[in-house]
């Protein structure tokens, strides 16, 4: 029998060692530092808010581990030596495997700005930071989060629960604009501002500045305004969490290189999830995926090839989602925040503001190459289909009344849309 | 709004203080006339006259004074008639030593002679019960048994009050005695505390509206009244308290049902009993509390047409139709209550008096079968239990309302799920005996059926479930278990749907591919306490006996993974399978 044994005990790792369960015996050992058992992180912000204890986002009970013969063991580990096959951990020494599996996540980024350490400043990706912005939040007025992607404004509507107020500083012309097309981006972007979010855009932090205690009294902005608050929350993106590799020989860059099987260059060694960077590119795919739908794929690939079935990480059409507030949003395909040169697109935005559909096709061969769609669900499966089997954007149209995925009895807007679409197009075509 | 908001608390505190005064606020004086009013038996009525000199005297006293003092009346009466009509260890032994060998019934005749009552009374009594030592060899043992019996059964039946007659008369004579502010001026007081809670909590829920349309569950787990806190814990206890008078006390809450009396005067043109008081704040609890969840849910037209539904199907087919059809003479009858959950619907009393009233007893008869046998399963088919349990029902009623805030402390452990199949289907093999039971005394007369007697089976089964799990526990323990306790572990008809619901239905909640991010929402609401994460994280549909389908799990998602529908039943349970990976195999 082997041992497998998996650094992180986030998505990734854990997907690998349930698949690994449901086909072998091999011991399994799940080494991580944060937490005791395997939370999801993407609740975290339901935390603060009082949606959830932290109890309720374990997707598994406890017992769950023993039962299905998973060690847990909660420690860090600090070097990991291939030719030994050894691992030291923090607290309990050397520790041997057979088959490594590294799933460490990553960790916030911060740039060097001056101030950056201060009291009060902080990202938010652990449990540990979590824990942290209760503290660092605790009765202050005004906050600033530095960066408008997906966790700044978990951020910005987490604070708000707690009657603080929010500067949210955005590089970018529009909220998350180096993501979303324009329209969406604005479409949140107003959004965001109806919740009575200080939405600042085009401009960049300076410097942080401390009231002479070591905690935050205020920022400057690359413009030379001075906001008061007391919490400025950084969150201008994630990087890999590899620093314990340093001297291990396993090859990095920004972030673990692996090849299509998910290997490291150094045997035996495996590497899954936040922490990975391909060597190899993906047609629509960064070559760092931070989000929880790839470590979960590649926890499920990375089963079948170590239990015997070798697999190559080969991810469908791109999908994710994400909720701004109150809207919904979900995507499938690629739908880029600049329309490429062979692209063309259509969109429809719902009278009230808060709802919108944009698709992008071929220009050439009317392919359909993507979907954005706000404050209304729509059918993963569908559009799987659809992109896999290269459908024309008529063809789409046509049927999204199909992969419509709200609740029964709520307002249909796809006849709106199509007729739209028709509108638009024959007077492209004339 | 928080101006407003504070106004509407402080309107809703004083109104249920009031409430809560009232409940004491009573003096009592008993009348000759009062007596003589409850209770038609003339000779009972004095003979309990007799024992209530003291609190006949015009003084008030408090509720449980008074009622302490009734019942050791009606013990006294029961005592004194004893002492009077049993038959002495003297007569016994004369009635052993007249029969030498042979014991002859008619000999009774000869040993209690006398014209006087107790005489005539011990006579026929004695026939009545001893009858089956006629003509056997005379022991004393025997004729003692006799004695014991007629003691024990017909004495106080025929001239003092069993514990169901001091029941009922301890409530309507502590009713009929009572001088209060609120029996001098009910409508004054049903304004004073039911008219200030209404307004106070509108004054609370509906400066809501300006809060943006979404999901509404900011600070629920740090909220006193909702993570079983100390007001949480107060309420349960409140509420637990509620029922156990309402149940096993009403004597004590006359008062409040003097505060509905001009209420049900109006509807049915009767006077207010118990249970048009409990009926009464149900439904305001449904109303008001429905139009927080209208508010709250305001983004989802599902929930939106289900509150509507159950505040609609409560007030019109729970409250008012029954009140109306006996102003009209007819039987009281609730068209949307479905044995067996209505666990009495095949009860005699029941039965009789629908068949005693022609052609429209006979149709509400047909109509409360035909709900159990064709709309259940057919409607089941189509739509799923939620057609009844979060669209129609009562207790769901309450539920999805008054219960809405409460619903994330259902228990989502695997054991739970195990207690749960146990006691629910437990239940629902209890009922069917229990009616079995009843019917066969029905058509038989005998109420020896087997090895248990049906009154006895009825009348646990009313205590014990009936009152104790769907009331006390059921409602008193919202703020403890969650919402759904009764309909998750007790109802009957909860299993029923259930089984229907599992095994033939075109209802499932699907999850939308490879969505789900595992966040816990879901599971954290569902009321029923689903693991719904656990599904929707491996990509299955959710196809579960227990789901009311009340579509919260789907409404606080946030990433759009869950929706409840109906579809051809093939391929219902579908496979586990996360869409948008390529080479991946499944292994069960
Ligand atoms: C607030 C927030 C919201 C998010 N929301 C979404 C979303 O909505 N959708 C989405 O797709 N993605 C979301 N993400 C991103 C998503 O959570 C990550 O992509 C995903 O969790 C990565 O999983 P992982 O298993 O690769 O790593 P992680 O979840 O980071 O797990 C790695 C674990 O390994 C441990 N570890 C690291 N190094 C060591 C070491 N040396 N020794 C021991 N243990 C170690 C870490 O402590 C950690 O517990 C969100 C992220 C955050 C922070
Ligand atoms: S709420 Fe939605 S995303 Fe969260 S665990 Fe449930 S199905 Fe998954
Ligand atoms: S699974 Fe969803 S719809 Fe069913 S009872 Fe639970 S929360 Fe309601």
């Amino acid at each position: 029998m082997k041992h497998i044994v998996i650094i992180g005990n986030g998505i990734s790792g854990i997907t690998a060692a349930r698949n690994i369960r449901k086909r072998s015996n091999d011991n399994i050992t799940v080494i991580s530092g944060e937490t005791e058992h395997f939370f999801s992180r993407t609740a975290l912000m339901y935390i603060y808010m009082g949606h959830m204890k932290y109890e309720n986002t374990k997707p598994y009970e406890d017992w769950f581990w023993k039962k299905n013969k998973i060690d847990l063991v909660k420690d860090f580990v600090e070097k990991v030596d291939p030719d030994s096959k050894q691992l030291v951990l923090r607290n309990k020494g050397n520790f041997k495997y057979d088959i490594l599996i590294i799933a460490s996540g990553s960790k916030s980024n911060k740039f060097g700005w001056p101030g950056q350490d201060l009291k009060g400043v902080q990202g938010l990706y652990s449990f540990q930071d979590l824990e942290l912005m209760e503290q660092n939040s605790k009765g202050i007025k005004h906050a600033v989060i530095v960066g408008g992607g997906l966790i700044g404004i978990e951020m910005a509507e987490m604070l708000l629960t707690r009657k603080i107020g929010v500067t949210i500083l955005v590089r970018e012309n529009e909220f998350w604009s180096n993501v979303l097309p324009i329209q969406e981006a604005n479409l949140i972007s107003r959004h965001v501002r109806s919740h009575h979010v200080d939405l600042r855009l085009n401009i960049e932090l300076k410097e942080i500045q401390s009231d002479g205690n070591g905690k935050v009294k205020s920022i400057v902005t690359n413009k030379g305004e001075t906001i008061e608050c007391q919490f400025v929350g950084l969150t201008v993106g994630v990087s890999p969490n590899i620093d314990f590799l340093k001297n291990s020989g396993i090859e990095t860059k920004r972030g673990v290189l692996v090849n299509e099987y998910l290997e490291t260059d150094v045997p035996n060694v495996y590497a899954l999830g936040d922490c990975v960077e391909r060597k190899y590119d993906l047609p629509g795919r960064r070559n760092i995926e931070q989000v929880w739908y790839t470590g979960r794929m590649m926890g499920e690939v990375v089963a079948q090839t170590i239990t015997g079935e070798k697999t190559k990480y080969e991810p469908g059409p791109w999908f994710n989602s994400a909720k701004f507030f109150d809207i919904e949003y979900q995507t499938y395909g690629n739908v880029w925040n600049e329309l490429k040169s062979n692209e063309m697109e259509f969109y429809w935005e719902h009278a009230s503001g808060t709802k919108c559909v944009h698709v992008v096709w071929d220009k050439l061969t009317n392919q359909f190459l993507g979907i954005n769609t706000f404050g209304i669900r729509m059918r993963h499966e569908c559009f799987d289909i659809w992109l896999r089997e290269k459908r024309s954007i008529d063809f789409v149209i046509e049927h999204l009344a199909e992969a419509n995925f709200d609740p029964e009895f709520f307002s249909q807007h796809e006849d709106e849309i199509v007729s739209e679409y028709k509108k638009v197009t024959s007077l492209i075509s004339q | 709004m928080k101006y407003l908001q504070t106004i509407g608390l402080t309107l809703f505190v004083i109104g249920f203080a009031l409430f809560n005064v009232s409940f004491f606020w009573s003096g009592y004086q008993l009348t000759p006339e009062i007596v003589k009013s409850q209770i038609s038996d003339e000779k009972k009525a004095s003979a309990l006259l007799l024992e209530t000199k003291e609190i006949v005297a015009p003084e008030p006293s408090s509720n449980f004074k008074f009622v302490a003092d009734l019942s050791a009346a009606f013990e006294r009466v029961n005592e004194r008639q004893l002492a009077i009509f049993s038959l002495s260890d003297t007569e016994l032994d004369k009635l052993a030593s007249y029969n030498k060998e042979k014991f002859t019934i008619a000999s009774v005749d000869s040993v209690f002679r006398g014209n006087d009552e107790q005489s005539a009374f011990k006579r026929k009594a004695f026939k009545d019960n001893g009858s089956w030592l006629d003509g056997q060899a005379t022991s004393r043992e025997q004729i003692q048994t006799v004695a014991d019996n007629i003691k024990k059964y017909s004495i106080i039946s025929q001239f003092g009050f069993d514990r169901y007659a001091v029941k009922d008369l301890k409530y309507s004579i502590t009713k009929a005695a009572a001088i209060s502010p609120v029996k001098s001026n009910p409508t004054l007081y049903l304004f004073l505390t039911f008219g200030l809670c209404i307004i106070g909590s509108m004054l609370y829920i509906l400066p809501k509206l300006k809060l943006p349309p979404g999901i509404k569950n900011n600070g629920i787990f740090f909220n006193v009244m909702k993570n079983v806190q100390w007001l949480g814990i107060l309420t349960g206890s409140w509420l637990i308290a509620f029922y156990v008078f309402l149940y096993f006390y009403p004597e004590y809450m006359t008062n409040w049902v003097l505060m509905v009396d001009p209420v049900s005067r109006l509807l049915s043109g009767n006077e207010a009993g118990r249970f048009f008081l409990y009926g009464f704040i149900y439904t305001l609890c449904i109303l008001v509390m429905g139009v927080r969840m209208l508010i709250n849910y305001r983004h989802s037209k599902y929930q939106i047409l289900r509150t509507c539904s159950v505040m609609f199907f409560q007030t019109a087919f729970a409250f008012l139709i029954p009140e109306i059809l006996i102003r009209l003479n007819q039987p009281y009858f609730d068209f949307k209550n479905i044995w067996p959950l209505d666990y009495s619907f095949f009860f005699n009393n029941r039965l009789d008096t629908l068949l005693a009233n022609g052609g429209l007893g006979v149709f509400m008869l047909v109509w409360g079968i035909a709900l159990i046998i064709i709309a259940v399963p057919v409607l089941v088919y189509f739509f799923g239990k939620r057609w009844y349990c979060s669209w129609v029902c009562g207790c769901g009623g309450l539920a999805e309302t008054l219960g809405d805030p409460y619903r994330q402390l259902s228990n989502k452990k695997l054991s739970a799920w195990k207690i749960e199949r146990w006691m629910i289907h437990g239940v629902l093999v209890f009922a069917v005996v229990m009616t079995g039971g009843v019917l066969y005394t029905y058509f038989t007369n005998s109420s020896w059926v087997l090895f248990f007697d049906s009154y006895k089976l009825r009348e646990i089964y009313g205590a014990f479930i009936g009152a104790g799990f769907a009331g006390v526990v059921g409602t008193g323990f919202y703020p403890l278990m969650g919402n759904r306790t009764w309909c998750r572990f007790g109802c009957p008809l909860a299993a029923y749907l259930g089984i229907i619901q599992r095994f033939k239905s075109r209802f499932r909640i699907t999850t939308n591919g490879g969505q789900c991010i595992s966040c816990g929402n879901c599971s954290t609401y569902c009321e029923m306490g689903i693991d719904v994460r656990w599904y929707a994280q491996r990509g299955q549909n959710i196809v579960r006996s227990s789901c009311v389908g009340c579509g919260v799990c789907s409404s606080v998602c946030p990433r759009g993974v869950l929706n409840l529908e109906v579809k051809e039943e093939e391929g219902r349970f579908g496979k586990a399978i996360l869409i948008g990976n390529n080479g991946i195999k499944l292994v069960d």
